[in-house]
């Protein structure tokens, strides 16, 4: 999905037709070659009336509903582990928390796994809306191995309620090459200012209350993660001004951070290293002032319809080597000193996926006040519908 | 008479507890939500306030985009499609029609989400405004415009406009256009005082239908308005699932409601007299 260089050519397509149609390849050639066969399991696997009997009778199910991030997931891993037990994975996108949050108080989400953040899981053992993990039933997770800072927001009053997936950063990326003569921005002020002047129209915010407002605050140096009315109402102000210089207001900034249409926008650590990876033009930057450090944990709401396919899913990818192609594909660092063993040490001192320690310590958790504050909540619909 | 009678509810029955249980019932939770207050963590407690209508101002912008974009865009719909359906109905060789009507129908065999990702390429940086670069007229800024927006609107509305006006000019008696043209009008003329007043029905319940949708509408300007250009469908959208105030959403809801029953008595009450109180201008 990440690599452009990845996808076939209607010319390249053709040629491979006719060399199998005259026979010089053979069909499981062509199949792989032109992702057909790819194409072809994945569309047997979604309709489980072709499935093999062997897994039919498996006890998980046929099926487990997901709800994540963007690029977040490696399919490749969802696939070896529907090879492997059957169960087809069918993955939701989120922009934000709130939006999860939205879901399950709706009732009927229909999830079996979700991925929350930190700061949202007290709020979700409040409201009822989660339920306690059963650690026998997931042999791959080990506590002491994990980074205390980046698992003990999973555990609410004693009990394990999430166990954690990565964590990560909170800053923004910019495509150096449309700076001209301007300084590599380094600041949050710099990225609100740079926004109104130089690349107006060219500017993206996540569609999420916490990052978007938390950034607006640091433009003050505020905390990000404040609920006092009147910073809340300098933010506001902020944002008014600057939403006529923005490109969009969207979680999901890559495709446009690629197409070009956009320059600079807020940015999750393993976006950045996603857009990097294939555009060296593009930084991550953390502003100087601060901003988010977050943790995201694996979660089954309560009345997950698939359940023991959940924990089949969470204990499948929490196996250190499964893991540790998920980071190589989505970049974010994980807590788990199980899988930082095993990945090459050129990941590991990779400036985005583990940023120095000074540049660390400006930043904040998110606090739970955060998701459930009416005041934010409404400040950033008023934004988004001003 | 009275098993008649009895009949006559046993049909309509289902129905009416259709209407009853997905129309009535949930206007009315509805109703009484956008008088309650949000919860801490969001979601509905009963209470009796009027601040949800109160606040209502702090959506006025949402609610001037959609009162000023649904009504150009149906017209805009309207301009596009009354040609295509007169060279449908009275032009096209009985041959072609049936194929060009397909054409018309094929873009709904595909879900609207995946062509508006189309027009998200089309009308990006690397789509057509390059194209209108490299021929030298300017590099501007089509996506995430109110411009988008409305050619969004315009791709995805226009067959529900298309087919009332064809099946109104098609039903067109032609004779009367002879008796037109023997009795010395022009062609211009004829179009003017006999084709179009004859499919105002058809124009009618086209605009109805596209002006109705659209005034719910959040699909397109979420896609091609990139979170910028908000309808009173994105706010309500964002409250529900967002910020989890549902009180206030009801109350918006509640508003789009009363805006909409008065637009829409309003027009046609307006079509109604334009057609000099005949009685086949309706909704279908």
């Amino acid at each position: 999905m990440t690599d452009r260089k990845d996808f076939l050519t209607r010319e390249k397509f053709m040629a491979e037709l006719y060399r199998y149609k005259k026979g010089s390849v053979t069909r499981r050639h062509f199949l792989g070659v032109t992702g057909l066969g790819l194409a072809t399991s994945v569309f047997s696997s979604a309709v489980s009336g072709l499935r093999s009997a062997a897994y039919a009778q498996g006890s998980i199910g046929d099926r487990v509903v997901v709800a994540s991030w963007p690029n977040y997931h490696d399919p490749a891993n969802f696939d070896a582990f529907t090879a492997e037990t059957g169960a087809a994975v069918d993955l939701n996108v989120f922009g934000s928390n709130e939006e999860m949050l939205a879901k399950l108080q709706a009732g009927g989400s229909g999830w079996d796994v979700f991925v929350p953040t930190n700061y949202t899981i007290t709020t979700y053992v409040e409201q009822d809306l989660i339920e306690p993990i059963d650690l026998s039933k997931l042999p791959n997770y080990d506590p002491a191995s994990f980074d205390a800072r980046f698992a003990d927001a999973g555990t609410v009053n004693g009990t394990v309620y999430a166990v954690p997936r990565n964590w990560g950063t909170t800053g923004f990326v910019v495509n150096t090459s449309m700076l001209g003569d301007l300084p590599k921005p380094t600041t949050w002020k710099e990225f609100w200012d740079m926004t109104k002047a130089e690349f107006t129209g060219r500017t993206m915010v996540h569609d999420y209350q916490l990052t978007t407002i938390g950034n607006a605050l640091k433009y003050y140096g505020y905390s990000f993660n404040s609920i006092d009315p009147a910073e809340l109402a300098d933010a506001e102000k902020l944002l008014l001004e600057v939403k006529p210089h923005l490109f969009a207001i969207n979680s999901d900034y890559q495709p446009s951070m690629r197409s070009t249409d956009a320059w600079m926008s807020i940015a999750w650590t393993g976006d950045g290293l996603q857009l990097k990876r294939d555009m060296p033009e593009i930084d991550y930057v953390l502003g100087k002032e601060g901003g988010e450090l977050w943790s995201d944990f694996f979660a089954i709401p309560k009345g997950a319809p698939h359940r023991d396919a959940a924990y089949a899913l969470l204990n499948f990818l929490l196996n250190p080597e499964v893991n540790a192609k998920e980071v190589a594909f989505h970049g974010y660092p994980v807590a788990d000193a199980r899988v930082n063993a095993i990945l090459p040490p050129e990941m590991l001192n990779d400036p985005i996926r583990y940023p120095a320690a000074e540049l660390l310590s400006a930043l904040e958790f998110g606090a739970a006040v955060t998701l459930t504050d009416p005041n934010r909540a409404e400040l950033m619909a008023r934004f988004k519908s001003a | 008479m009275q098993r008649q009678g009895l009949r006559t509810w046993l049909f309509l029955a289902p129905a009416g507890a259709w209407f009853l249980c997905m129309l009535v019932l949930p206007l009315i939770v509805v109703f009484v939500f956008a008088f309650g207050e949000r919860g801490a963590a969001g979601g509905y407690v009963p209470a009796f306030t009027f601040e949800n209508f109160a606040n209502l101002g702090a959506r006025w912008t949402a609610f001037q985009n959609t009162m000023v974009l649904a009504p150009v865009g149906t017209l805009a719909c309207l301009l596009i499609a009354y040609p295509l359906a007169y060279f449908l109905a009275l032009r096209a060789s009985s041959r072609w029609r049936t194929l060009l009507l397909i054409l018309v129908i094929v873009p709904f065999w595909t879900s609207i989400l995946i062509r508006s990702y189309a027009w998200i390429y089309l009308l990006g940086g690397q789509g057509i405004p390059s194209l209108l670069n490299a021929l030298g007229l300017g590099n501007p800024r089509l996506i995430n415009t109110p411009f988008a927006v409305l050619i969004g609107i315009v791709y995805g509305y226009l067959p529900l406009m298309v087919f009332p006006i064809y099946v109104a000019l098609e039903r067109l008696d032609k004779r009367l256009l002879e008796a037109s043209s023997d009795l010395g009008s022009p062609p211009w003329r004829s179009f003017l005082q006999v084709t179009l007043p004859l499919s105002m029905p058809g124009v009618a319940t086209g605009c109805m239908l596209v002006f109705i949708l659209l005034m719910g509408e959040f699909l397109i300007p979420a896609m091609l308005g990139g979170g910028k250009v908000f309808f009173i469908g994105n706010a309500l959208v964002d409250l529900f699932l967002q910020s989890r105030n549902w009180p206030f959403g009801a109350a918006v809801a509640v508003a789009l409601v009363v805006v909409m029953l008065v637009t829409v008595a309003a027009y046609l009450r307006f079509t109604r007299r334009w057609a000099g109180g005949r009685d086949d201008v309706s909704l279908m």
